[in-house]
């Protein structure tokens, strides 16, 4: 490799990187963190069901998950989605499926497992009392939930939250196993073709930092906000 | 879903003729709890020293602490892998960085693994760490002092051997963590259990049967941690003294 860090790959590529790529990460960042936190919500009340075979299906999706790697976890939905696809849409051969589809759908899957843990200590640190006054006003199970006891379990949880949001983040980067133009495989393809391994990944690495960093900074000022009014 | 599963793939051969895809699959286990082990040792002692020396008063330690902590708590195992595999050897001194190019499969990548692992981990153990000091009452500290202990002392006889106790759970989840994390050296060529069930995949296309394989076996193992770690705890756990159950971590 000659010698020198070569700054002018990063300018002539920092256009596509953060244009095809970090679009790829935010976008798959912020629809995973939805549709996780949502998931994540319903089957952490599942397992907080007074049902044991509600309890034990959520139990044990949440426990495989979190059994095995985030990797396996991406190849095992890249495979199965078409398949499952193909079962919905009643098609006899495995459907179609791209990069971002696939990875959207297995980050949602797995980051609710971690979601679900959160959401279950936000929920168990509601004192009972709140649960029974709604039932006292005559509110069902639901409306106690949606407007009792999740609205605070939300805010207690909000900075777990939030730092788990970084860890999803960072993980999504795993989708280069996949071959997916996230933020590292587009510069993963620049660093392989102009042979600039050294800079692309260095300035990747930078540029994680400085958006994670910078986001934990906002969470821990948050925490301090939060912790006063209470 | 009309999937049609051949489990007998298990006892074929694989291509290279090292054995059957079974025996692939568990030297494939072999490897991850080597890099797994490997990493853990060296995450326990840098983790171990960078989490108490953060809670000292020297400040400009404590300053260095988080420093090191901030910088691979925040940028992704995968591009640390990167990093050590692709980055480091070229930033070393010439000689030295051809000699890491050129060793041999698999160590060319098993040792960049485990230092990029071990250094990762050891900031989540230095948390912990850390954590489980500031956990202790303040008078055990003062008492260790006021007896006539020296800092050093303090630390040694009083204050590290209840909060490891103490934080022997958490460091568990971070042994499990690791075991599931040194799965990400696939990207940089290391065989390890789910690149050895992607690589049967490819060479027998029996897609799901190579990934269940792979899952059962990193269920087993995890299995197997629990319970010898449960064991331990048992016999490490500090009467009297009850973890508090604080919030749960993120993690991944």
């Amino acid at each position: 490799m000659d010698s020198g860090f070569d700054f002018d790959v990063i300018q002539r590529s920092w256009v596509y990187l953060f244009r095809e790529g970090m679009t790829f990460t935010l976008t798959l960042t912020a629809l995973a963190m939805t549709g996780g936190i949502i998931f994540g919500t319903l089957l952490a009340m599942m397992r907080l069901s007074s049902l044991p075979p509600v309890s034990m299906l959520a139990g044990g999706y949440v426990n495989l998950m979190r059994s095995i790697p985030l990797v396996l976890v991406i190849f095992w939905f890249f495979f199965l989605v078409p398949y499952i696809g193909a079962w919905i849409l009643r098609e006899p051969n495995p459907i179609k499926v791209g990069a971002f589809w696939s990875a959207l759908i297995t980050f949602t899957m797995f980051e609710a497992a971690y979601y679900c843990e959160i959401m279950r200590a936000g929920i168990q640190s509601i004192p009972r009392g709140q649960v029974w006054s709604g039932y006292a006003l005559g509110l069902n199970y639901w409306q106690t939930m949606a407007q009792i006891v999740l609205p605070q379990a939300f805010r207690n949880m909000l900075p777990v939250l939030l730092t788990q949001t970084i860890i999803l983040f960072q993980d999504t980067s795993l989708v280069y196993v996949i071959s997916a133009t996230d933020f590292l495989g587009a510069a993963a393809k620049v660093a392989n073709r102009d042979y600039r391994l050294v800079e692309m990944y260095t300035f990747v690495a930078v540029v994680y930092f400085v958006v994670s960093y910078g986001l934990s900074v906002l969470v821990r000022q948050l925490q301090e906000r939060i912790a006063i009014i209470k | 879903m009309n999937y049609n599963w051949h489990w007998k793939v298990l006892l074929e051969t694989e291509p290279g003729g090292t054995g059957t895809y079974l025996n692939y699959l568990i030297v494939g286990l072999g490897w991850t709890l080597a890099t797994a082990l490997a990493a853990w040792v060296i995450a326990l002692s840098i983790g171990a020293l960078v989490g108490t020396l953060r809670t000292t008063p020297m400040k400009w330690v404590v300053r260095l602490g988080n420093l090191y902590v901030e910088i691979f708590r925040n940028v992704p195992l995968i591009v640390q892998m990167f990093l050590w595999f692709f980055v480091v050897p070229e930033l070393l001194p010439k000689a030295l960085g051809d000699w890491i190019k050129q060793m041999p499969p698999p160590w060319g990548s098993y040792v960049p693994a485990v230092l990029c692992l071990g250094i990762f981990t050891s900031v989540r153990v230095a948390e912990q760490v850390r954590a489980g000091i500031n956990s202790l009452p303040r008078g055990q500290h003062m008492a260790g002092t006021s007896m006539g202990l020296t800092e050093t002392q303090a630390y040694r006889y009083v204050i590290l051997p209840q909060s490891f106790r103490i934080i022997l759970p958490p460091l568990t989840s971070e042994f499990m963590n690791v075991i599931k994390n040194s799965s990400v050296a696939l990207t940089i060529g290391l065989l390890e259990l789910t690149g050895r069930a992607r690589a049967m995949q490819e060479f027998s296309f029996r897609v799901f049967e190579a990934f269940t394989a792979a899952t059962v076996i990193y269920l087993l193992t995890n299995l197997v941690v629990v319970l010898l770690m449960r064991a331990l705890e048992k016999k490490a756990h500090v009467p009297g003294l009850i973890a508090a159950a604080g919030t749960p971590q993120a993690g991944h």
